[in-house]
């Protein structure tokens, strides 16, 4: 009788709203002043972006690799987990993009990054942008205040966010968009049970860079490795 | 557990007071409704008497580890304690809402008067986790343990009649939850030895009053009713909208005991599980297990008027 599919999600639900984004006070408390190293991680992936260039496709999968898996444990395996039976799995989840990070950032020929410039380009750098400064500042829309915020490279969302994005400048392989965009559903679905303003925006955020990718597939031929800024991707 | 009615009594009183005097609880029951007596009803099938509000921990108590919040679920187990309430329901399901209500347990010394309901909850291994269960807990037995919305029911059921046979057990039961597989409650219900049963019951969710409550008072099975308020849709919604004047016939201040009182009102029904993780409604709940009842013809008008109104 183990009929699981008679759950629905807000069954499986089992935390309230205050309960979940206290979380990411205690996280922020706790791992201060790791905000600032991510901080520096961000800059860090947004000059690789714009220099476009060189080691700069190692770098921004090396930077990622280590945003996830330092999420996936701190956050997913230490905290989500006591609120959350899934939460442990989550922790796999992250852990395998963190390889598959990792292989794409080791692998002989580099990871290329496209130009940002341009409509596909633009999006995509967009959506990093808005991992690292927007998403964040939704804490002080919802009048949650700072110490709940969701932080590039501690919180999944924001750090989910900025990949999609990368993903995209590398046209990186469809196996690399199954975690982040599982993740997107996840969390948007929890975040829309628990009725939060910024539900849309993962969910959002997932389908938009899963549209531009698809466009980016079909309009142009793959990008050639170790071939940086050889066109628009507009 | 359970303890003379006079001692309980006493015991209950002394904790209200303590709580009151050391201003650990901001809401101070009206007097007159705290006056009345507390009302009970009897587990059929030992006559054991049972308080009619009882305390869920779903959503409310799963806080993790923090400390505050943990603080603050010790103060909802204290005011629970102190207006009467003797039962509480968790499941290994409710995340880290066992070891909280272990702590909670533990900071109040352990209340003499606790009925400790708990479910099982796993495809595999049922006695581990009871046993898993029982220690974050934090107590030496469960008074009920019930197979938790009827999961390998097949297995764990046996369990637990063993367990009760065996001493180690005082009652068996069953649950569900949202009105689901209430044809398979019903045939265990028919077929099996139950103790008690828990089922979703409120003003707006009643298909339990077709088969499911006659036949529990047909089989002699306590009934516990979980989301009595659908989660806190039902108190949410009627927030703010003035008590008809009929509250005032039943003792009722609030929204959240009008619904409590229509749910165990009910003669079929043993105790409500409402949860919260805030001290004051957990005795404002616990005032709804005291003075009048509503009668046939004001439970009519309760569930026309909450409809009226959400």
């Amino acid at each position: 009788m183990s009929e699981w599919w008679t759950y629905t999600l807000s069954d499986l639900l089992m935390f309230s709203k205050p309960t979940y984004f206290r979380l990411f006070a205690l996280l922020n408390e706790a791992v201060w002043p790791a905000h600032l190293v991510a901080l520096l991680a961000g800059l860090a992936l947004v000059a690789a972006i714009v220099r476009g260039a060189g080691k700069a496709g190692r770098l921004a999968a090396a930077l990622l690799a280590i945003c996830w898996i330092w999420v996936a444990w701190t956050y997913h395996a230490q905290r989500y987990a006591g609120i959350n039976l899934a939460a442990p799995y989550f922790a796999m989840g992250f852990a395998l993009q963190t390889v598959l990070l990792c292989w794409l950032g080791t692998h002989r020929r580099a990871p290329a990054i496209a130009s940002w410039r341009g409509p596909l380009g633009g999006l995509a750098f967009a959506l990093v942008l808005a991992g690292l400064v927007v998403y964040p500042l939704f804490a002080v829309f919802d009048k949650r205040g700072w110490q709940q915020a969701k932080v590039f490279g501690i919180a999944p969302d924001p750090t989910v966010i900025a990949t999609l994005g990368m993903l995209l400048l590398w046209r990186a392989p469809w196996f690399l968009w199954i975690v982040p965009l599982l993740w997107c559903a996840v969390s948007g679905a929890t975040l829309m049970e628990l009725r939060s303003p910024q539900a849309w925006a993962l969910p959002a955020a997932g389908l938009l860079a899963l549209a531009a990718m698809l466009v980016a597939r079909l309009r142009m031929r793959p990008l050639p490795r170790q071939h940086q800024h050889t066109s628009s991707t507009g | 557990m359970s303890l003379p009615s006079i001692e309980r009594r006493r015991i209950l009183t002394a904790s209200l007071q303590a709580m009151l005097a050391a201003g650990s609880c901001a809401f101070a029951p009206p007097l007159l409704a705290q006056q009345q007596p507390l009302v009970t009803r009897p587990i059929p099938s030992s006559g054991e008497q049972l308080p009619i509000v009882g305390l869920g921990s779903w959503i409310t108590f799963n806080v993790g580890n923090d400390a505050q919040a943990r603080a603050a679920c010790t103060e909802v187990v204290k005011a629970f304690f102190a207006g009467g309430g003797r039962l509480i329901d968790s499941s290994p399901m409710y995340g880290s809402a066992q070891s909280v209500i272990g702590d909670a347990l533990a900071r109040l010394q352990h209340p003499q008067a606790l009925f400790s309901a708990d479910k099982v909850w796993t495809g595999s291994d049922g006695a581990a986790q009871i046993e898993a269960s029982r220690k974050l807990w934090r107590i030496p037995r469960f008074d009920l343990l019930q197979v938790h919305n009827l999961l390998a029911v097949d297995a764990h059921l046996p369990l637990l009649l063993r367990m009760k046979a065996t001493k180690r057990l005082r009652y068996a039961g069953i649950t569900t939850s949202e009105g689901r597989r209430h044809g398979e409650i019903v045939k265990l219900m028919e077929s099996q030895p139950l103790d008690f049963v828990q089922i979703s019951y409120n003003v707006l969710d009643r298909e339990v009053e077709n088969r499911i409550l006659p036949l529990a008072r047909e089989r002699r099975i306590a009934v516990i009713v979980n989301r009595p308020f659908r989660q806190g849709e039902l108190t949410q919604s009627l927030a703010g909208k003035p008590l008809p004047a009929w509250a005032a016939e039943i003792g009722c201040t609030t929204w959240a005991q009008v619904l409590l009182k229509f749910i165990v009102s009910h003669p079929d029904v043993t105790c409500a599980i409402p949860a919260t993780s805030n001290p004051r409604h957990a005795l404002d709940n616990m005032l709804a297990a005291r003075g009048p009842m509503p009668d046939q013809n004001l439970r009519r008008r309760i569930v026309a008027d909450v409809k009226k109104l959400t």
